[in-house]
């Protein structure tokens, strides 16, 4: 009788102190992200001091160690980042979703069982060896079918790009896609509809939301990267005005410049103005996707 | 939700390592420590001539510990005003901006010239022009004339490779040659000196700017693929190749520039006989060697008076 109580109470311990473990481990990623966006806002608001926040938000020139005027406009930065992003989607969003469908609704088990890992693999080829084929394999590729000089374009970011979004997208759309329950597909296909019909018109729809929150993530995923676009496009200072020219993308900026920067100066303040935008954007983006992601979870229940 | 998977960062812990190790090092030998490790810092332009200093230094001194970094001219200054390196290089001179921040922080920086460095302009080999006026660079890097056929050249649009702006290289041709006016947003910015001989050797329309002790592979022949430009002062004046070493000697290359090492007030220990090695005859054979071009009498003069 002692004993099991003995035995009882220490389970019970060990059960709060494990939920406790949980919950500091919880409550201490917040506490991160507050003082990451905390750190951001205190070092970026001191250069509005010299910076016109109308400039910084408007100005395409960006040019802060220039012997003439100090210039601070992001909105070059902010379109190139934008740009090369949506040509990343635009070419890995299609194919993404094929690869998920093929392996939720086509492929053999064990097929699957073969394919989903090594796509996942992917995702782990560290990005200064995506950006180093863009420089040696895919940008002189572009050069030669462009009939161009160089190939440091944005279309070559956004071929990296794309490769490097691929497994986010395909991983959280095939699971979307898994998820609508088996009954919607048998009620379909009861009713005479072919794989294909009850593919397009039944599964896809109703996964709709899971995959918008695949394509979100996937932009998350390809806004933020650096090293891979700092490598691949260029980095001109221009606006850009298509995907064949060089750009320079939010990320690779604050990479070239923080370095080298003198600390506590207007340029080095602005640097964390960019890095807050960057921030506030990959914010709304993935919070975008999570609530999608929670309205699906919602639906099918 | 950030990827600052960055070169930088790589850097910065490479940098970390080995700041790491130097002081487990001193922990072992703390009566060494002083005088034996220092930290040389910055311009990418010098790296490979001071780490292949360092090294032979390193030599013949058994027991002395040098470590050099890149990351370019301002980190390196940078770097001496925060007092997280012994020696700065640096490929441009101190800005009075860093010079009041010095001042401020109670640094006081000794510079020393260890050599001379000449620019040079580069286009693939296919490139028909051999010459061009240090206006004519200025109006390309600056935007001005876009098309090689202005120039004589073919009908092309140029396109223009350059550092990014941490470097000494990019602030030099901005004050000597662009007449401290803008560069074009066109440029790319490259990572290194290699990257732009890299992409001018594949773009038939590139044109870019390196340092002279890039343009040699590791036999000393002049890289293929590119074409060193020879350069006139104005347009009735003669050209001259970088290549050319009696020309840099003379200053009749119109683009050349010392290469400097700062270190916070007097140099002493190791710094001190490290800037003496170098200064050397023997240091200046190696500085020859390596593609840039001994210091003339008077910088020499003025080096030692900054030694004592």
């Amino acid at each position: 009788m002692h004993s099991i109580k003995k035995k009882g109470f220490g389970r019970d311990l060990k059960e709060s102190f494990i939920k406790n473990v949980f919950k500091i481990s919880g409550l201490l990623t917040i506490l991160t992200l507050l003082g990451i966006f905390a750190l951001l806002l205190y070092t970026a608001v001191p250069a509005f001091r010299e910076i016109d926040l109308k400039e910084f938000f408007t100005s395409t020139r960006w040019d802060p160690t220039s012997p003439e005027k100090p210039e601070y406009g992001l909105l070059s930065m902010l379109v190139s980042s934008l740009l090369v992003t949506a040509g990343a989607l635009l070419l890995a969003f299609p194919v993404g979703l094929a690869v998920a469908a093929y392996l939720s609704d086509v492929a053999k088990p064990k097929t699957r069982e073969i394919f989903k890992p090594i796509i996942e693999l992917l995702a782990a080829i560290p990005s200064v060896v995506i950006g180093f084929i863009g420089i040696t394999l895919i940008g002189p590729l572009i050069a030669r079918v462009f009939k161009m000089s160089h190939g440091l374009t944005a279309l070559n970011g956004s071929l990296l790009l794309a490769i490097m979004a691929l497994p986010t997208i395909i991983s959280i759309s095939e699971d979307a896609l898994r998820a609508v329950p088996q009954s919607y597909a048998e009620a379909s296909l009861a009713v005479g509809a072919n794989h294909w019909q009850t593919l397009i018109r039944v599964k896809i729809p109703a996964a709709k939301s899971g995959i918008i929150a695949a394509f979100m993530l996937g932009m998350g995923r390809a806004i933020g990267e650096t090293m891979t676009v700092l490598m691949a496009t260029g980095n001109a200072r221009s606006f850009p005005h298509g995907f064949l020219q060089s750009v320079r993308t939010l990320t690779a900026n604050i990479a070239i410049e923080l370095g080298e920067v003198p600390y506590f100066t207007t340029h080095y303040y602005a640097l964390f103005a960019l890095g807050l935008v960057l921030f506030v954007l990959t914010f709304i983006i993935n919070l975008t996707a999570d609530l999608i992601m929670e309205k699906q979870k919602r639906k099918l229940q | 939700m950030f990827n600052k998977k960055t070169g930088q960062k790589m850097k910065g812990l490479i940098h970390l390592g080995l700041v790491l190790a130097l002081a487990l090092f001193s922990l072992i030998q703390p009566g060494l420590a002083q005088k034996k490790m220092i930290q040389i810092k910055g311009s990418d332009t010098m790296v490979n001539l001071v780490q292949i200093l360092a090294e032979e230094y390193m030599a013949k001194n058994p027991g002395a510990a040098i470590a050099v970094l890149g990351g370019g001219s301002g980190t390196g200054i940078t770097a001496l005003i925060n007092g997280t390196c012994d020696i700065a290089d640096h490929s441009r001179e101190w800005k009075q901006k860093e010079l009041d921040l010095a001042y401020e922080k109670g640094v006081r920086p000794r510079i020393f010239a260890i050599a001379v460095d000449a620019l040079s302009i580069i286009v693939n080999e296919k490139n028909p022009l051999d010459t061009l006026t240090m206006a004519q660079v200025g109006s390309i890097f600056r935007g001005e004339i876009k098309n090689w056929k202005v120039l004589g050249g073919a009908d092309q649009k140029i396109s223009l490779y350059g550092r990014q702006s941490n470097s000494g290289t990019y602030a030099f041709l901005q004050e000597h040659v662009l007449n401290n006016k803008n560069y074009s947003p066109e440029v790319k910015e490259m990572n290194g000196n290699a990257q732009i001989i890299e992409a001018v050797t594949q773009d038939l329309s590139g044109i870019g700017y390196v340092g002279v002790g890039y343009l040699y592979d590791e036999n000393g022949n002049v890289r293929r693929g590119i074409k060193v430009l020879k350069i006139k002062k104005d347009e009735n004046a003669p050209a001259f190749s970088p290549l050319d070493k009696e020309a840099v000697y003379s200053a009749k290359y119109a683009i050349s520039r010392p290469l400097y090492q700062s270190t916070n007030g007097k140099p002493s220990g190791l710094a001190a006989d490290f800037i003496r090695f170098e200064l050397s005859l023997e240091g200046q054979a190696i500085v020859e060697k390596e593609g840039f071009f001994k210091i003339g009498q008077e910088l020499m003069e003025q080096n030692l008076k900054n030694l004592k």
